[in-house]
C-alpha cells in the first residue's frame, strides 16, 4: 500500500494549479454537479450519501446522509453551512482542501445544499486562515462566473447563493451551534440541544452543518458511485479518510488513507517512522480533545472508527499528534489546559471553572508545589465536568486530562516528591512559563 | 496594519469600506448576521475597530452596542485598541511545542527586547501567544496578517525581522507561487 493508492480526496494535494477552475473542470470537475442537476432528486442524493456510509469528517462520526434527513420536508428556508473553522490542535486537513482544491469542496457544497433543499450556503473559514479565505473567495467568484452558482445553475431551476464566512479566532465557533450563533451576530456560545440544528438552526430555520472533507466526499460518491466508494475502508467505516500528522516523524503532512489501515503500517511505510534519534512515546490519533494512547496501544490499532473506540480513544478530526520519547507528559498536558481554559466560551460554570482548575493544578505540579491529594483532585474535577455542559469542550478537555493521568500515571507523580528530576530534555524548566 | 493612533480621534470610514459595509448589508440574510464581516471591513482598513467604528455598526447594522461590544470582545482576532504595525502570533499549543516552540519564542522576546504579550516601545513589533493555527505539521510557526509562516528557525526569523524593520513583508510559506 502505498500514499498515492487512495486519492479519492487529495487528487490535487501539492499541485500549484490544483485550485484553478479549468484544470478542475478538465479532471471531470463539476460533472457530479451536471449529473445531480439533470435528473436527480434532493432525496436521490440523500439516500446516495446515505447508502455509501459517509460519517462526518469533523470529528464525531455521525453519518452525513442521515444528518441531512433530519432536515423537516416541507421546510421554507434552509441554511447549509460547511464547517472550515479548522482549530482542533493537530489538525489541518481542510487546509489543504480548500488550498489546494477549492472547486471540489464548493462542487460538494453546491451538492450537498441542494440535498437539503437550501438555497444559502456559507463557507466559515477560521479567521486565521486570512490568506486561504481569500483563495476560496475566489475560486467561489469563479464558480459563480461558470454558472454553477447564483440563479438557475446549469438551466436546472435551481438557485444557490454561496458566502464566504471569516471567523474571528474562537476555538468554540467549530461547534455548529456556536458557529451559527457568530453568524447571527452574537457571540458564539453554544445553545443546548435539542431543538438540533437541522430543526432549528441559523434565524430558528432548519440548518446544515458540515464539515469540510465530508462535504468534499460527496462528488466522488456521486460519480463513481456507492460502490466504488466502499472499495475502500471497512463495513462501519467505508471509504478514505484525511489525517494531518504533526510531530518527528520523518514526513508529516496531510494523508489519505484507506479506513482500517493498521497504525503500524501507516507509522513505519508512509510516515517513515521517527527522525533519527527519536523513539514512539505515546500518540494523540485524532486531534487533541481524543485520549492519548501509549506507543504499545497505538501499534495494534486499526485506523478506523470501531478500533480506535475499542482501544479507548477515538478517530475524531484525524489530527494525529505524534509524541517523541523526550516529551515530558505532564508538560504537554499542561498547554493542552491551558488551551481549553484560553477557549472555553464561559458560558457552563464546569467548563470556565472546570478547565481552569485543571489548568491551575498542573501547573502547580510542575512547579513542584504538588500534593498527594492532587491527583485525586483532577479526577474530582474531572467528574464535575463531563457531560454536564451544553457543549462538549469540557469533554474536549477532559478526556485528555484523565488518559495522560491513567497512561502516564508515574510521571505525574514523579512530581510530587520532592527529590523529583526534571522531565526527560525538558525544553521548558518547570515553573518558567507565565500561562 | 495600521500605525499606532489616537483611539479618541474622530474616524469615518473610507469610502472603499463604506461600500463593502453596504455590500454586505444587502447579501447576508439579516442585517444582524452582517456584524462579523463588517467589523473585519474596519478592521482591514485601520487595524481595529474605534469607538466612532462601534457607532457605525450600530446604526448600520440596528443592533445594540451592548451586541457589537459583546462579539467585538469575545473573538480574539478582534482589536479595540490600535495595534503594533506588526503582530508576530506565535504558537504554542502541542505540536509546535513538541518542535520547538518555546525555543522560537525565547529567541524572538531576546531579539525584540520585549516579553511574551508585549510590544517593542517604537510600535512596531508586537510578540503575541496564539493557540493552534493550523501548521501542525509544520511547526514551530507564527502568524503575521493574513499568512503563515512555518518551520521556524532562529536564522528563518532572524531574517524575517531583518526584511520587517526594512519595511518589507517576507515572503510567507502560505503565500506560494500560484498559476493564473
Amino acid at each position: 500500500m502505498s500514499p498515492n493508492d487512495y486519492r479519492m480526496l487529495s487528487a490535487r494535494f501539492g499541485r500549484n494549479d490544483g485550485h484553478k477552475l479549468a484544470v478542475y473542470e478538465a479532471e471531470g470537475g463539476y460533472r457530479a454537479l451536471r449529473t445531480v442537476l439533470s435528473g436527480m432528486k434532493p432525496v436521490d442524493v440523500r439516500e446516495q450519501v446515505k447508502a455509501a456510509g459517509l460519517r462526518g469528517r469533523g470529528g464525531a462520526g455521525f453519518p452525513t446522509g442521515v444528518k441531512w434527513g433530519f432536515v423537516p420536508e416541507g421546510a421554507d428556508q434552509v441554511y447549509f453551512f460547511v464547517n472550515a473553522d479548522e482549530s482542533e490542535p493537530g489538525t489541518f486537513k481542510d487546509r489543504y482542501l480548500l488550498d489546494y482544491d477549492p472547486h471540489q469542496t464548493i462542487e460538494g457544497t453546491i451538492i450537498s445544499s441542494y440535498a437539503v433543499r437550501s438555497n444559502l450556503a456559507f463557507i466559515y473559514i477560521r479567521g486565521e486562515f486570512g490568506w486561504l479565505v481569500d483563495r476560496v473567495q475566489k475560486a467561489v467568484d469563479e464558480a459563480y462566473a461558470a454558472g454553477y452558482l447564483g440563479k438557475n445553475i446549469l438551466g436546472s431551476g435551481y438557485d444557490l447563493e454561496m458566502i464566504v464566512h471569516k471567523g474571528a479566532g474562537a476555538y468554540i465557533c467549530g461547534e455548529e451551534t456556536g458557529l451559527i450563533n457568530s453568524v447571527a451576530g452574537r457571540k458564539g456560545q453554544p445553545s443546548i440541544k435539542p431543538p438540533f440544528p437541522a430543526v432549528s438552526g441559523f434565524l430558528g430555520k432548519p440548518t446544515i452543518i458540515n464539515n469540510v472533507e465530508s462535504v468534499a466526499s460527496v462528488p466522488f460518491i456521486i460519480n463513481d458511485g456507492v460502490e466504488a466508494y466502499r472499495r475502500n475502508g471497512t463495513e462501519k467505516s467505508p471509504g478514505t479518510k484525511l489525517f494531518s500528522v504533526s510531530g518527528p516523524v520523518k514526513r508529516p503532512g496531510v494523508y489519505e488513507i484507506p479506513l482500517g489501515l493498521p497504525f503500524r503500517d501507516f507509522f513505519n511505510d508512509w510516515l517513515g517512522g521517527m527522525v533519527e534519534g527519536e523513539k514512539l512515546k505515546a500518540v494523540i490519533v485524532g486531534g487533541s480533545s481524543v485520549p492519548v494512547l501509549p506507543a504499545e496501544e497505538i501499534m495494534n490499532c486499526n485506523l478506523d472508527y470501531e478500533s480506535l473506540g475499542q482501544a479507548g480513544t477515538m478517530l475524531g478530526s484525524g489530527g494525529m499528534i505524534i509524541i517523541p520519547e523526550s516529551s515530558d507528559m505532564v508538560e504537554l498536558i499542561q498547554v493542552l489546559m491551558h488551551f481549553y481554559f484560553d477557549e472555553s466560551c464561559g458560558q457552563c460554570t464546569p467548563c470556565r471553572e472546570g478547565t481552569g482548575w485543571l489548568h491551575k493544578i498542573v501547573k502547580r505540579l510542575r512547579k513542584g508545589e504538588g500534593t498527594p491529594e492532587d491527583l485525586a483532585l483532577i479526577e474530582h474535577v474531572c467528574a464535575g465536568m463531563a457531560g454536564l455542559t451544553i457543549c462538549p469542550l469540557a469533554d474536549a478537555a477532559v478526556m485528555p486530562m484523565r488518559s495522560f493521568l491513567a497512561k502516564f500515571r508515574p510521571e505525574f507523580e514523579a512530581l510530587i516528591q520532592e527529590t523529583a528530576p526534571a522531565g526527560p530534555q525538558s525544553r521548558w524548566p518547570r515553573g518558567e512559563r507565565e500561562n | 496594519m495600521s500605525k499606532p493612533m489616537d483611539t479618541k480621534a474622530p474616524w469615518s470610514p473610507a469610502p472603499g469600506t463604506r461600500a463593502r459595509i453596504e455590500a454586505l448589508v444587502a447579501r447576508y440574510p439579516t442585517k444582524a448576521s452582517a456584524l462579523m464581516p463588517c467589523i473585519w471591513a474596519i478592521q482591514d482598513e485601520i487595524g481595529h475597530v474605534p469607538p466612532a467604528g462601534v457607532d457605525l455598526l450600530v446604526e448600520t447594522l440596528g443592533v445594540t452596542r451592548a451586541r457589537v461590544n459583546e462579539v467585538l470582545t469575545f473573538f480574539t482576532m478582534f482589536r479595540t485598541e490600535p495595534q503594533a504595525d506588526h503582530v508576530l502570533q506565535v504558537c504554542h499549543n502541542i505540536s509546535c511545542h513538541i518542535l520547538g516552540a518555546r525555543p522560537v519564542i525565547a529567541h524572538l522576546e531576546k531579539k525584540l527586547g520585549v516579553r511574551m504579550g508585549e510590544t517593542t516601545p517604537d510600535g512596531k513589533f508586537a510578540l503575541e501567544g496564539a493557540e493552534c493555527l493550523g501548521a501542525c505539521g509544520h511547526g514551530p510557526c507564527l502568524q503575521l496578517g493574513k499568512h503563515l509562516y512555518e518551520n521556524l528557525t532562529p536564522e528563518k526569523i532572524d531574517r524575517m525581522l531583518e526584511s520587517l524593520r526594512r519595511g518589507e513583508i517576507p515572503r510567507a510559506d502560505t503565500d506560494r507561487e500560484l498559476e493564473d
